[in-house]
């Protein structure tokens, strides 16, 4: 970190002005409480006003997501390079600039605390095997534990490697198997799409389970 | 409650088979695997550790999980002895378990060994001493230490049922052959830029979550010193080519490992601590070797002169 002190202040100083400037925070917060001209839906009735996400639904939480993942993600969705029937003609309706400012104002938003974190319930043995490759991972198929990348617990590591702490199941899964399907495929090295592709359908569940049930402002839960 | 007795009971002997070892071997000598053809992939292997399940209850086990304990986290769990941002498993993938990664199973058997580095024959202990000196850019812990005998006993633990002085397929980094060209630093710098930066950082500064590395740093204060084996360029290529980007081992081509390591090792490090003033005279003693960039000018840069602190 120490090397990036400076560019750090810099990002922070360039997102102060940004935000400061009305347009732009304006558009952002008409954006997640009404949409758009062009037909972008309001963020937020499915999202949420906070930015926690729909657990149920499997809509990510995207509070206190960092900004550069958000605005790269809508791009991903808008070029194709990430595939939703849901949020690929979202991100098409939004301009750069707006994608810059909802990105902003979601990574702006407090990580919601969990009212209660769901134990997962498959069991004694799948919570094992989510545990594990979380925290130990499966070297014999390449792959590391999902901590090495997403941090501890798995709260995520600067602007390149998302929090999976208390993300929807769900959700989870349901990239896990867009990565080993092809239709998700913005991952940088192609990290995703390789050790997705290890993956077993109970794998997958099991994992999906054990992040949920994370909290997502973190404690170190390596053994 | 009489589980643990028995436990208690057994300890003692699992103990004393470390001495003697014979029953080891011969279980071993069963075993048909080392024969086993060289494959191409990496992490191919002719022996595999026992699972970490298996680490019994008890005294000897408890040893066993102290030394994974510290293997792990190291700067948390033994901080006397060191003194950088690294920990054991950043260069010994999956706990030293994993084959082409020096795992601790390939190394424990091979030793008492002659090395060059200091002119004698090392026991295992002194092995490990050196690893806290240089790699850890620490201190060396005292061979009864509680630090250096944990390690000895995870090492033991996972060796058990491989051959003694034999070199395991799997065992250290594997060479990779010298590229047509001669590693480069410009090259090295757009391999960096396009495959290590995403994780070590743009400056090869690593990234912290909550003030604990999660990506190791490659070179300044918080790195291996100059001392380490990871500074010369064969074995940085070999770690490099075999694990690296985490995930993807093998990925890269013979070119861009050299290429990569040479760039990594062209950048200022902690002082070699058997440096006593004379860099030139250090290189001469300690570092005479092309694989070794230490006292040598790169980029207009002098090596060594200006260590990290
Ligand atoms: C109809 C419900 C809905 C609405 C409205 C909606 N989203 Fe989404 N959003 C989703 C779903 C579902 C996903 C997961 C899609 C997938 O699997 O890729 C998602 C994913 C995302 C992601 C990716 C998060 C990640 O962790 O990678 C971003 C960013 C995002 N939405 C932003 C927005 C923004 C900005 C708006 C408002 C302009 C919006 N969404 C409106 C349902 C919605
Ligand atoms: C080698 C590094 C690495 C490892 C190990 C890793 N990931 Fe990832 N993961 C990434 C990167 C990089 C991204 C971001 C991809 C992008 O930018 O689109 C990501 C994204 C994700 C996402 C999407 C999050 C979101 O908000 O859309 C999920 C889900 C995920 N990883 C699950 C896992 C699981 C489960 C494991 C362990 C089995 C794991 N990852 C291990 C690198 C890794
Ligand atoms: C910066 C990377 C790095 C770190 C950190 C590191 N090592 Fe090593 N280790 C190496 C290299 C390089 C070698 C030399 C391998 C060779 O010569 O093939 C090595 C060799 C070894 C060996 C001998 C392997 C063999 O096959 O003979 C052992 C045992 C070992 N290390 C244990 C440790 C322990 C214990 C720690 C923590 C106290 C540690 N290492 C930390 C890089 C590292
Ligand atoms: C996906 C993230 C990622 C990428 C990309 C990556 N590394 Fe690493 N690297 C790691 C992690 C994590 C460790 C520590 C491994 C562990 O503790 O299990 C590591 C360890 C290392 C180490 C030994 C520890 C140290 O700090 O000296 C070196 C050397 C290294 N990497 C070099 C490279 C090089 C060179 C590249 C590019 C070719 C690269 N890495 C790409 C994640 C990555």
């Amino acid at each position: 970190m120490r090397g990036r002190g400076w560019e750090g202040v810099v990002a922070g100083l360039w997102l102060a002005l940004a935000w400061a400037s009305p347009a732009n925070a304006a558009t952002a917060q008409t954006l997640v409480n009404r949409g758009n001209e062009r037909g972008a839906p309001p963020c937020q009735s499915c999202h949420g006003a906070d930015g926690r996400g729909q657990a149920a639904a499997g809509f990510p939480r995207l509070a206190g997501l960092d900004a550069g993942y958000l605005r790269r993600q809508l791009d991903d969705y808008a070029k194709g390079t990430r595939s939703n029937a849901v949020m690929q003609p979202i991100a098409q309706a939004l301009s750069p600039d707006e994608r810059d400012g909802v990105a902003m104002y979601y990574a702006r938003l407090p990580v919601p605390v969990k009212a209660k974190v769901t134990k997962p319930a498959d069991g004694p043995g799948a919570d094992a095997r989510g545990a594990t490759l979380a925290t130990r991972g499966r070297w014999s198929a390449q792959v590391p534990a999902c901590e090495q990348c997403h941090g501890p617990g798995g709260v995520g590591v600067g602007a390149n490697f998302p929090p999976l702490a208390g993300q929807p199941a769900a959700y989870i899964e349901a990239q896990l198997k867009a990565w080993q399907q092809g239709t998700r495929r913005n991952d940088p090295l192609g990290l995703m799409q390789h050790l997705s592709r290890a993956l077993s359908a109970q794998d997958i569940a099991a994992v999906a389970q054990w992040f949920a049930a994370q909290s997502p402002v973190g404690r170190s839960v390596r053994k | 409650m009489t589980a643990r007795l028995i436990a208690l009971l057994l300890a003692p002997l699992v103990l004393a088979a470390c001495s003697g070892r014979t029953p080891l071997d011969a279980h071993a000598a069963d075993a048909p695997r080392a024969a086993a053809p060289a494959a191409k992939a990496p992490a191919t292997t002719s022996f595999t550790p026992p699972a970490e399940s298996t680490i019994p209850a008890g005294p000897y086990g408890d040893m066993v999980r102290l030394g994974r304990e510290i293997f792990l986290h190291t700067r948390k769990a033994a901080p006397a002895y060191v003194g950088n941002g690294l920990n054991c498993v950043n260069c010994h993938l999956d706990a030293g378990r994993l084959a082409d990664s020096a795992p601790l199973w390939g190394a424990y058997g091979m030793y008492p060994q002659y090395r060059k580095k200091n002119h004698h024959v090392n026991s295992y202990g002194e092995r490990l001493q050196g690893c806290f000196m240089y790699s850890m850019n620490g201190k060396a812990p005292p061979l009864d230490d509680p630090v250096i005998v944990a390690l000895e006993t995870y090492s033991y633990w996972m060796a058990q049922g491989a051959p003694l002085g034999t070199k395991l397929e799997g065992a250290g980094y594997p060479s990779v052959p010298r590229p047509a060209k001669a590693p480069d630093y410009a090259r090295g710098q757009s391999v960096f830029g396009r495959d290590c930066a995403l994780c070590h950082g743009a400056q090869g500064q690593g990234q912290k979550v909550a003030g604990t590395y999660v990506f190791p740093p490659l070179w300044g204060p918080d790195s291996f010193n100059w001392g380490a084996g990871m500074h010369e360029l064969d074995k940085a290529a070999a770690f490099i080519k075999a694990n690296m980007p985490l995930s993807r081992g093998g990925m890269l081509s013979d070119q861009d490992a050299w290429d990569v390591a040479m760039f990594m090792d062209a950048h200022e490090r902690p002082q070699d601590p058997r440096y006593h003033g004379d860099l030139a005279a250090t290189r001469k003693a300690y570092h005479d070797t092309p694989m070794s960039l230490y006292g040598t000018r790169v980029n207009g840069r002098l090596l060594g002169a200006r260590p990290a602190q």
